[in-house]
C-alpha cells in the first residue's frame, strides 16, 4: 500500500481565486438606482439581507449608496424587509 | 433649486380618472409654487413586496421635478393629508442621477447588461 502513496517535492501549484473587484468602479456606473429592483437583487441574498463587502467586493463609497438604495426600495415596498426563497 | 424625484404609492381602489386627476393635482402643485416638472412615469398597478394598510397591492408613480427647497416641506403636508396616498418618498437626485435618468429614458443603456452577475 505504501507503494501508492503519491508525494511531491514541491507543493502542488493551486488555482488562485479570482480577485474580487468594485462592479461599480470597473464599470464607471455612478448612480445607485432605488427603482432598479433587479439589479439590487445582486446585493443580497435569499433572506432579502443585505451581502458584506467581503462577497460583494464592492468599495465602501458605493457600498453606501448600494445600501441606501436597498432601504429605499424597502420603503416604498419594493424590496421586503423580511423574507425567505427570494431568488 | 434642485433636483427631486417624488415617488407615490396610491390605494389600488383608485379608477383611471382619479389616479390621473391625483398626478395633475401634485404637478400643478409644484408648477404653482415655483418649481418645474420633468418626467411623469405613472407606473400602474404593481403587487407590493409586503402589505401596507392591508393591502397587497398599490398604484405606483414617479415625478421628476426641480424645485426650490422649500417645496417639499408644503407638499409633504399636503400627500399626508391625502387619503388616497399610502406612502410617499422624495429623493434628491445629484448630478449623476439626472444623467442616469435622461439616459434610461431615451434607452443609452441598460443596467443589468452592463454587469454580469
Amino acid at each position: 500500500m505504501a507503494k501508492n502513496e503519491i508525494k511531491y517535492l514541491t507543493a502542488i501549484k493551486q488555482e488562485k481565486p479570482k480577485k474580487k473587484f468594485c462592479r461599480f468602479k470597473k464599470y464607471g456606473i455612478k448612480y445607485v438606482d432605488y427603482k432598479d429592483i433587479e439589479f439590487l437583487k445582486k446585493f443580497i441574498n435569499e433572506q432579502g439581507k443585505m451581502l458584506p463587502r467581503r462577497l460583494s467586493g464592492n468599495s465602501l463609497k458605493y457600498q453606501r449608496k448600494v445600501s441606501d438604495a436597498v432601504k429605499k426600495a424597502r420603503q416604498m415596498a419594493l424590496l421586503p424587509y423580511v423574507t425567505d426563497l427570494l431568488k | 433649486m434642485n433636483n427631486y424625484e417624488l415617488m407615490v404609492i396610491f390605494t389600488p381602489v383608485l379608477s383611471e380618472e382619479d389616479f390621473k386627476a391625483a398626478q395633475k393635482k401634485y404637478a400643478d402643485f409644484i408648477v404653482e409654487n415655483g418649481g418645474t416638472t420633468g418626467h411623469s412615469n405613472p407606473w400602474g398597478l404593481k403587487s407590493l413586496a409586503y402589505p401596507i394598510e392591508k393591502k397587497t397591492t398599490g398604484i405606483y408613480w414617479v415625478l421628476e421635478y426641480e424645485a426650490p427647497s422649500d417645496l417639499n416641506e408644503k407638499m409633504k403636508i399636503q400627500i399626508l393629508r391625502d387619503e388616497q396616498v399610502m406612502r410617499h418618498m422624495i429623493t434628491r437626485l445629484d448630478k449623476y442621477a439626472v444623467e442616469y435618468n435622461y439616459k434610461k429614458r431615451t434607452g443609452g443603456f441598460h443596467t443589468t447588461e452592463k454587469t454580469p452577475a
